[in-house]
Order: C-alpha cells, then structure tokens, then sequence
C-alpha cells in the first residue's frame, strides 16, 4: 500500500461508517404510529413471516420483527425495560414464556376471544401468554422391526425389551427437557428419575444432536424406536415418502394410570409488559387465534392448530388422532430446571 | 539496512528520552481496556448473586466432564492449527514449488467457513449413505458400515481446518519478515535446513506463532456451534445449560468467568516463558525474492500437503453445501439474499477499517505506555473480548448500554421533564458495533502488535536523525513496516464478522438481518440442509475480497 492509498483508508472508513449511521438515524422504533407492530420472535422468520404479510394485506398493519434465540430475546426485552420497542413476545416453546412472564416481562390480556379459542390449558393461568400451535413429541418406530402395539407409553421405554434399540436426542434440546418435566408432573421425581435413567441404560448409540437424526437413525437400522416431535417427522416424509419410519401415539389408555396422553408443548405469544401499542398487539394475538391463521400458523410447519375447531394439513392428519395431555403447559417451564438437573443425575448427555 | 542481523538479545535497550505524549498514550490503552472489559465488568457483577446449590450441581455433574472434554478439545486444536500453520506458513513463504503462489491465498479460504458449518458439511460427507459411506461400500462391499466423523475427533478435525488460516497468515507474516537470513544464519552455523528452520527461524516467528494459536484457541474455546453439532460437550455446554435449560443468566455468566480466567492464565502463561526477548529484526519489512528450492520429491510433498489441506478445509465442504443448496435455490433464493449480502459487507467491512485502526492505536498505546508493564496489561485485557462464548459476549455489552441509555433518560427527565426526548441505544448499530469492537480487538490487535516489534528502537531513532517524527515517521517509516499486519488484521476482522452470529442475532437493529442470521434461521428448527444456501454465500461474499486484497498484495511483494 503506497502512501497515498494509505491516506484514502481512513477516509472511506469514515464514509463507510458515516453511511451505516446515517442509516440508523432515527429508528423506526422511534414513530409510534398506529399502524405498526414490534414483534421479538423465537420462531423462526420462514415460520411466521407468511401470517405477518397476511395480516398486514389485512389491515395494513407493518409489522417489524427481530428473530433470535428465545433467552437472548428475553434478555434483551429484560435489559430495554421501559424503553423496549417490542409489542410481542413469540417463542416456540412454553418454558421460555413462562420464564419472560415469571420474570415480569409479559403482561396480562383479558380477551374473551382468547379465552374461548385457546384451551386452558395451552395458556398461562394468569393470561400473560397463549399458545398458538402445538408440538406433540412423540415415538417414531421401525415398522419393519417394531409391532405398534409392543410399545405402549413414554415409560415402557425403559423397559429392559427395548435394551439397545433407543434413539433419544441430546438432552440440550428444550423438547426433551418439557418432555421430562411432563414426566416429574405426572410421577414424581423419583419414578420420573428411573424412567430416564431406564431410557439412557436402552440407548442404542450415543445421544444424536437433533430429531432428522433420530428419525434417519430409526429408518436406516441403528435403533427401532426414538422420540420426537411430528413435525420433522412430517418434513422427512414430504421429501421421502417411502422413509421406513412411522410415528405412534404413546399413553392412549385411559384405563392405565400412564394413559394421560402424547406429551405436548406450544409455540405461543405473549404482550409484553411495556409494550407501546398494547391494544394492536392484542388485536394481532386474537387474529392469530382466528380460524384461518391457525389453519396458517400449524400448516406452515406440520404443527397442531392450538384451536381444536381448525381443519388439519392432509399430511398431518394422516397420522390419525390421538389424546393429547392435559397438563397445563406452563408446569413445563416451572419444571424445566429441576428436569435438567435429573437428566444431569442420570447421565443423559 | 542490508545486515544480516536477525537479534535475540536478553533484553530490549532502554528507551533513552521520554518523548512527550507519552501519559498521553497511557491514557488511551487504558480507555481502550476500560471500554473492552464492559462485558469482564458484567461478568464479576454477577458474582454478587451466587445460586450455591446450583454450583453444586454443576460441580457434581457437569464441571468435570466439561473441563476434561475442554481441555482435550484445546490441546487437539493447539497442536492442529500450530502444526498445520506453521508448516503451511513456512512453506510458503520460504520455500519454492509449483502452485506455491496459488496456495499463499487459497489457503485462507477454509477461514471463510463458519465452524458450525464445517461441522455440519462434515457430519453429511461422512454420515450413513452419505458419499465416504459410499465410497466405502464401493471398496469393501456393500455391507460396509459408514466411518461418520463424531465427537473429539469431528470437533478437532473441523475446528483446525477452520482456524488454522489464524496461525498460517500470522506465520506467514512471520517467515516473510525473515526471509531466508536466519535459514543462511542457521546454515552458516553448520545446521542443515531442517535444522536451521526448527533452531532458528521457528524461535524467531514465535511472537506471532503464539499470537496465531492464541487466536485459534480463544475460538475455540467459545465456540458453541461446531461442539453441538458433533454432540460433543465443552465448556461452553455448560454455560448454555444453565443459562437455556435451568434459565441462570447469572450462573452462566459466572461460568464465563472462569472461563476467561483460564484464558488470562494461559495468555500470561505463555508470555512468561516466552520471557524478555524481543524479536526485532533488520530486514523489516523487507522480502526475499529468492525463495529457497525444494528436491524434486519435496517440492511435489508441498503441494501435496497444500492440496490435501484445501481438499478437506474448503473443497468437499463446499461441494457438499453446494449439493444441499440447489435443491433449494428456487425455493429460498431470491431478492433479499441481495440485502443480507449488501448488510454482511456493510457490517464486516466498516467492522474491519474501524476495528484495525483501534487495534493500530491499542498496539501503539500499549507500546509507548509507561510504565512498559502497565501497557502489556492493557493490552491483555483489551483483547479479552475474543475468548467470550458469543451470546454471553452480547448480554455483556447489551446490558450495561441498556442500562447507561436508561440512566441518561432519567437525568434528561430530571432537567427537562416529560417535554425531554429520549436516547435509545440499544437496537442501533452504535451497540452493534461497539460490541464487534470488544469481540474483535484481540483479532486486530494481534498481527499488528506482533509485526511493531519490527519497527525497532533504533529504526526510530534513525528516522528521528533524518528528521521524521510524529506523523511523518508513522506514515513513511512505519506504516510500510507494518502493512501486512495491517492488511492480516483488516482481513482476519472482516472474515470473523462475515461469520459471526450470535452478537449480530441478538444486537442487530430492524432490518439488519445477515447473510450469517439467515443461517440460523434455517437451522433453528433443524433444517440444515436449506442452510446450506445462505452458508455458502457468506463463503462466497466474505471471500471475494479476501482475494482480492491478497492477490494485490501478493503481486506487490513479488
């Protein structure tokens, strides 16, 4: 670099940065305009975009969204206090809405559409959250290998006939974590701790990282059985429909004390405490309950419509229906920490 | 200055004369320390609220098999990138044989990939079905199992093809500044080239060895992405479960803590041993033209070795992604991609010519400190940003501007009442950049501290003679000393900014989205082979220029 071109650098730095701050100028966070939204959101863009452009069309509302990771998302909502741009919190799972509206982030809604479209147990009882669509995580099997009917529930799993043919995730992933604190819900730590523990001795292979794994593990012979959630399930089959894997609904038999249902987690939204335009973002919430954007919101992602009364994606109603449940959702997250510990005891990586 | 003169002397000459400005200088690394040490000062805010029982379980149960994989984890890639860039370095800048100019900048591109998507690229070739386990049911017949690539192995193996390119430019910036003198000094000493080259060209590149593995090593310490990805449980794994699984900011910041701590000592570690040694030498600056032959076997090894490297480091990843990315591109390429490309750039080049010129200005605050001490602590911590897990990084710096914007608010409600406006700056690109500042000053400052200590005293104190001082003496003595360090560090920032994600996810204003938060939207709900898409254009728009600007510089050092 001859001299002179060293003398140009400093100033196309200063070019350079003059641009990105003139850019930055006065944000859009600061025109409070009526026809706007500022939506934080754990899910990710691909996931919710098409509903914010639907409703946009709709009222012409524009809606300004960040994505990222629910805690970092929390903890920036938590840091901007009062002075938060953001109207709504959406996260993909009911423990990190239970943790924002624990930690006083959410605020609470009385809105008798939400309270008549989204079952009791899908939202938080003080209000402050509901859930728009539901993950169901549940066991995928070999169909060659595995009679349907030899598997029965969640606990049967840690019965030493499944020695060696387990799949499980790694236990970092929040689903396996809910799926665990259902299990301290329904059966105390102790029994919760054995079964986890008979889970890790049946292990086939070491944990796998994420649930395409699990599901290609089932179908290419490393183990028979796994859990996961539909939904991965539901995007294999898409692109390979002849995958040599099925899924089963677990704890069906009400006349068992274990027949409570398929474990079920939510993506849901809650208002945040200092949100700037409250009542946009309640009316935003009661239309994403609406009919046709829960048909939307669970499609977009082979999900569950946390409204009961919304028709079902062909695929994913070809998995036939089952029993859902019923444990408030919320006791997830108030269980989250003390399941991640137990899975800590038991060695589940 | 034609002597052949490559010095270790016991200790460097005192500084005869204080120059005036001096406690200016002082001053500036301090302030430049204060304002890198943000998220050190979050860190040991959190000691305030210790959740004991929290601790305890985390000492029972995960403390000692994260520590113990952390470890194996560093020795793996201290000894990979040390190994890989030394040689590839040396290679390069010494020696001759064919495609050796081609290779002095190929062999940076494995830097342009994220580790994390190495990782998964990895994890493709080698899984079940996948081409190796198809190539290996071709060899051994079909009922051959797949080789996959998981665990230590998987996370040594990417993470050192990733960051050795760290310790190949420093080493290369190294070996070029010797020429081939100290080979002659070691020849003239009756060692044989071997020889030579480990007793008296690898001492002097030391600075910039360890500047390099340091680098290597602080990445890979904080690294979260590629350690999850083969399922494989560090340091870091603890801090994100306790942090995301037991919902304790605090405990995980703590974990940060210890963490850093463990870097600071190694850091010091290595400084103490490498004692009082400077590493000046006379030829600054200039560069040999003569590389030395290698024997007709040696020659094809080298590009052999070359080849292999950016076989695995760069090839086969990249056609591994490209073959995930085409079944996608009708779906998910379109206009915007135009945007997080324009976005990325913006970012990774503003980041780079701001952040090289605070690492000239730490390098030489820290160099004319007085007392001398004071600066090589300042420039320790300044530099801490870079071993912080990147998420813990941005609640580091988010939260004390948070909170200091919040502060100003009060004071300007205090005097002016409701009528007074509000300063936000959070969610602006000040609080982005300010913490691309704290996480990527080590990155810049690196290379140029290492490459100063060619500027000697006595190359001063000769310019002074000719009358050049202050600015005349930077822009006509020094800066052409030190132009490849700039241009490392300039290169080195601008790639790590292109990559990152974790900062720029939870920072980055409306609208800033990235080509690199486009990764994690693919990947937060496991499709990572619609990933592959936006991977492959950080790769290709942070290489570009990368290129670019080594091929000039190449051409000027031919």
């Amino acid at each position: 670099m001859t001299p002179s071109r060293l003398r140009t650098l400093p100033l196309a730095a200063l070019l350079i940065l003059a641009g990105m701050l003139a850019g930055c100028g006065p944000g859009p966070a600061d025109r409070a305009d009526e026809l706007r939204l500022v939506v934080y959101s754990s899910r990710v863009e691909q996931l919710i975009q098409p509903l914010f452009a639907a409703y946009t069309a709709e009222t012409g509302v524009r809606i300004d969204v960040i994505t990222a990771d629910d805690q970092p998302l929390i903890q920036r909502l938590a840091a901007e206090g009062s002075a938060s741009p953001a109207d709504l919190l959406i996260t993909v799972d009911a423990g990190n809405l239970w943790n924002a509206a624990e930690r006083g982030l959410l605020q609470p809604v009385e809105s008798p559409v939400l309270e008549g479209t989204i079952p009791a147990n899908l939202r938080d009882p003080d209000q402050r959250w509901f859930g728009l669509s539901i993950r169901a995580r549940t066991v995928v099997y070999a169909p060659d290998r595995v009679a349907p009917d030899e598997i029965g529930n969640y606990e049967s799993l840690a019965e030493p006939h499944w020695r060696g043919r387990l799949c499980l995730r790694t236990s970092k992933k929040v689903y396996n974590q809910s799926l665990v604190a259902m299990l301290i819900a329904q059966h105390g730590e102790a029994r919760a701790e054995e079964i986890v523990r008979g889970w890790v001795a049946n292990l086939a292979t070491d944990v796998l990282p994420n649930d395409n794994q699990v599901i290609e593990a089932v179908a290419a012979g490393r183990c028979d059985v796994g859990l996961v959630n539909t939904y991965y399930y539901g995007r294999l089959v898409a692109q390979q429909p002849d995958l040599n894997a099925r899924l089963y609904w677990p704890n069906q038999d009400p006349s068992l004390p274990e027949g409570n249902g398929v474990h079920i987690n939510v993506s849901g939204a809650g208002i945040t405490r200092h949100a700037p335009r409250a009542a946009q973002a309640r009316a935003f919430l009661e239309w994403l309950a609406s009919p046709a954007a829960q048909q939307k919101f669970a499609a977009l992602n082979y999900e569950y419509p946390a409204n009961a009364n919304v028709p079902l994606d062909p695929l994913v109603a070809g998995w036939g229906e089952f029993r859902q449940n019923a444990t408030n959702v919320a006791r997830l997250g108030e269980l989250q920490a003390a399941a991640v510990r137990l899975m800590d005891r038991v060695g589940y990586r | 200055m034609s002597t052949a003169a490559v010095a270790i002397t016991g200790a460097p000459p005192r500084r005869r004369g204080r120059h005036a400005g001096r406690r200016g200088w002082t001053l500036v690394a301090v302030l430049l320390a204060a304002v890198t040490l943000l998220p050190v000062f979050v860190v040991i805010g959190s000691f305030f609220q210790v959740d004991a029982e929290l601790w305890d379980h985390l000492r029972r149960h995960l403390l000692p098999v994260v520590a113990k994989n952390t470890l194996w984890m560093a020795l793996g890639v201290v000894s990979g990138t040390l190994l890989l860039g030394t040689l590839l370095g040396w290679l390069v800048a010494v020696c001759d044989f064919p495609l050796r100019r081609f290779f002095s900048v190929a062999l940076l591109l494995p830097m342009a990939v994220p580790g994390y998507v190495m990782a998964t690229a990895m994890v493709g070739v080698t899984g079940f079905d996948g081409p190796l386990h198809q190539l290996l049911k071709l060899a051994f017949g079909p009922g051959t199992g797949p080789l996959r690539l998981s665990g230590l192995p998987g996370v040594v193996f990417a993470l050192t093809l990733v960051l050795y390119p760290y310790v190949y430019l420093l080493a290369r910036n190294a070996f070029l500044s010797q020429g081939t003198r100290s080979l002659e000094v070691g020849q003239s000493l009756g060692y044989s080239r071997l020889a030579s080259f480990v007793r008296v060209s690898l001492p002097l590149a030391r600075p910039w060895l360890a500047a390099g593995v340091v680098l290597a090593l602080m990445e890979a310490l904080a690294d979260f992405g590629t350690v999850a990805v083969f399922n494989y449980d560090t340091f870091t794994t603890a801090i994100y479960r306790a942090w995301y699984g037991m919902f304790s900011v605090q405990s995980a910041l703590q974990l940060s803590g210890v963490l850093i701590l463990a870097v600071i000592v190694l850091v010091i570690a290595e400084q103490r041993l490498r004692g009082n040694r400077s590493y000046t030498s006379l030829q600054a600056g200039a560069h040999d033209p003569r590389p030395i032959p290698l024997g007709p076997v040696a020659r094809w090894l080298a590009t052999g070795v070359a080849s292999l490297v950016l076989l695995l480091g760069f090839v086969v990843p990249a056609v591994q992604l490209s073959a995930w990315a085409l079944p996608n591109l009708a779906r998910d390429f379109d206009a915007r991609y135009l945007g997080f490309a324009w976005n990325s750039l913006l970012l990774a080049s503003g980041s780079a010519l701001l952040i090289t010129g605070l690492g000239l200005l730490l390098a030489y605050a820290t160099r004319l400190s007085r007392p001398a001490a004071l600066g090589r602590i300042m420039a320790r911590w300044a530099t801490l940003g870079y071993a912080f897990p990147g998420t813990v990084l941005a609640v580091g710096v988010f939260v004390p501007v948070a909170a200091a914007s919040e502060g100003v608010n009060r004071v300007l409600a205090g005097l002016f009442g409701d009528s007074a406006g509000r300063v936000v700056l959070t969610g602006t690109l000040f609080t982005l950049l300010l913490a691309y500042c704290i996480r990527f000053l080590a990155v810049a400052h690196s290379p140029l501290a290492s490459q100063l200590q060619r500027v000697t005293q006595s190359i001063d104190e000769a310019a002074r003679g000719m009358g050049e001082s202050g600015l005349g003496l930077l822009q006509r003595v020094h800066l052409p000393i030190l132009r490849r360090g700039l241009l490392t560090a300039a290169v080195l920032v601008f790639v790590d900014v292109m990559k990152e994600l974790p900062v720029t996810l939870m920072i980055r204003p409306f609208g800033w989205d990235t080509l690199a938060t486009r990764v994690f939207q693919m990947t937060a709900e496991g499709e990572w082979e619609r990933a592959a898409l936006p991977a492959l254009a950080i790769v290709a728009v942070g290489l570009v220029p990368v290129v670019l600007l080594l091929t000039q510089s190449e051409r000027r050092d031919a």
